[in-house]
């Protein structure tokens, strides 16, 4: 087994004064695709925020390439994020910057490409996603699946080693989100990258993840963990068997 | 009852630290931009200059002519009684230079800026577009803040600079229509009686509140709950407390400069 990217150890995570997730315990190995799953509302994106540095969690550690990003002071906390891309739920691309601009973000804050250098790598980036051609349009003028694609475009512009995605494929039609699934396969296939997926989407969890983790609402916390498949058949826990049968039925 | 106090006083502690965590960065941010303007967001400065600069300027000439008039009718209700109505020059000049000029642009800027300012900081927010910045490594204070800053820090007291022209000529309006005064006099008895440091200090007070609706704007924007109706309290308390802070710093700038005698 190959070295893990992420350890989280004995985390307690929410807001304020009201927790929402308790001991998590869990690690990514190295090239992995992992998929953060769980009910709307349940604290995956809140879980997602922390393992990114956003929030300081209630207790516990999360280690990044070995280094804690809990602890570490301000200017490690920077080297640590430019490592790792983020994708967020609606895109979140700037309005006021037309796609390309917004790829090309990270690079001029952090290379010293020239901008027409910087250019040469949005658009790269960019047709990676499937969105050749498509750099000089507002995010306004997206759909929500090319929204989402163009930021994926952007956390990818620095080549990182880890990828987080938070629900890739939610809100969209069928079609367009399993065109992400295969976007996020094509990634791993191509870059190496190590991704972790937040998402409530069953058969989208099916498809890509690896090693999947189930977060309950009611419980705080981890009640499942293991293969895709190897969880649907022999699963213990009553709540996971009843929420894969219940999604399976909708779908 | 305890917990709710124990609750508010810790709540109010974070509150003021994140606050002077914020003007901290914005310290340090401007200092850094200052020194690296390659790094400054030109484009960005533009578009708000445009914002609360370009499209401010009507609206300030109309409601500082108003504001002379009123005061000059007012002034001259009074003067009247006594025949003195040339002071009412006087009054109106010093009003609008020191106080009125500076004081309604101000206003006009937290109605159209400094709500903006919140509403659009909020909404990225909810976007998650603050989130996104910081783990792309950009401030979102130097992202978002200082752009804003330094096209208020233009903005104002050039508003103010015409504004101020308004006012005077609101003044002479009311003077040679409802008192009769001749235009010359009444005009030179202005020039007169200001001094160019009247204009210059009322410029000072503009720049002050440059800041302070700038801050108030983004702060609550910054503090807005991620949701819809969050953004829109934002905006509104933006808008409040920009007031607030518009009025007790001209009260304390007004005194600091009283006591050098201006
Ligand atoms: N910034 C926040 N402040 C306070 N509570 C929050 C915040 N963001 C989310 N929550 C709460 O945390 C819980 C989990 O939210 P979230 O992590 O977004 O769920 P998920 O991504 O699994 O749908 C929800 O009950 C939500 O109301
Ligand atoms: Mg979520």
């Amino acid at each position: 087994m190959s070295e893990p990217v992420i350890e989280v150890r004995d985390l307690t995570i929410g807001y304020d004064n009201r927790v929402i997730m308790q001991h998590l315990d869990f690690s990514v190995s190295r090239g992995e695709v992992f998929c953060i799953m769980g009910g709307s509302g349940c604290g995956k994106s809140t879980l997602m925020k922390h393992m990114i540095g956003l929030f300081r969690p209630m207790a516990g550690d999360i280690r990044l390439f070995g280094e804690s990003i809990v602890s570490a002071p301000e200017e490690d906390k920077r080297r640590l994020m430019k490592r790792f891309g983020v994708t967020y739920q609606g895109g979140a691309l700037f309005g006021s910057m037309t796609v390309a601009e917004n790829v090309m973000l990270p690079l001029a804050e952090y290379t010293d490409l020239t901008e027409s250098e910087q250019r040469e790598v949005a658009e790269a980036k960019l047709k990676q996603v499937d969105l050749a051609g498509y750099g000089d349009y507002m995010p306004a003028e997206l759909s929500g699946g090319m929204r989402k694609r163009a930021g994926m475009a952007r956390a990818l512009a620095l080549d990182p080693e880890l990828l987080f995605c938070d629900e890739p494929s939610a809100g969209l039609d069928p079609i367009t989100s399993a065109g992400l699934d295969r976007l996020i396969l094509r990634m791993r296939e191509e870059s190496g990258v190590t991704i972790v997926v937040v998402t409530h989407d069953l058969d989208s969890a099916f498809t890509i993840g690896e090693h999947v983790i189930m977060l309950d609402k009611e419980a705080k916390t981890i009640v499942a963990e293991g293969a895709p498949a190897e969880l649907r058949d022999s699963s213990s826990n009553i709540w996971v068997r009843e929420f894969l049968s219940r999604d399976g039925l909708k779908h | 009852m305890e917990d709710l106090v124990a609750n508010w006083a810790q709540n109010t502690h974070k509150r003021f630290h994140r606050m002077v965590e914020f003007l901290g960065a914005l310290c340090r941010e401007v200092v850094c931009d200052l020194r690296n303007w390659r790094r400054f967001r030109w484009r960005d400065m533009l578009y708000y200059l445009a914002l609360c600069g370009q499209k401010s300027v009507s609206i300030v000439l109309l409601i500082c002519f108003l504001m002379g008039m009123v005061l000059a009718l007012q002034a001259a209700l009074q003067m009247r009684k006594f025949g003195t109505e040339l002071f009412v020059a006087d009054l109106v000049g010093f009003s609008i230079l020191k106080e009125l000029g500076p004081l309604m642009v101000a206003m006009i800027a937290t109605g159209r800026a400094g709500s903006a300012f919140a509403a659009e900081i909020g909404t990225m927010k909810v976007n998650e577009e603050i989130a996104a910045l910081t783990t792309m490594g950009v401030s979102p204070v130097r992202f978002l803040v200082v752009p804003k800053l330094f096209a208020m820090l233009i903005a104002l007291p050039l508003l103010t600079v015409f504004g101020d022209a308004a006012g005077l000529l609101g003044g002479l309006f009311i003077g040679s229509t409802w008192l009769d005064l001749p235009v010359q006099a009444y005009w030179s008895r202005t020039m007169d009686v200001l001094s160019p440091m009247n204009l210059v200090l009322g410029l000072v007070k503009s720049c002050v509140f440059a800041v302070l609706v700038t801050f108030a704007g983004c702060w609550r924007g910054f503090e807005s709950e991620p949701d819809a109706q969050g953004v829109g309290r934002s905006a509104t308390d933006a808008v409040v407390m920009s007031i607030l802070l518009i009025v007790v710093g001209d009260m304390l700038l007004t005194m600091f400069f009283a006591m050098f005698g201006y």
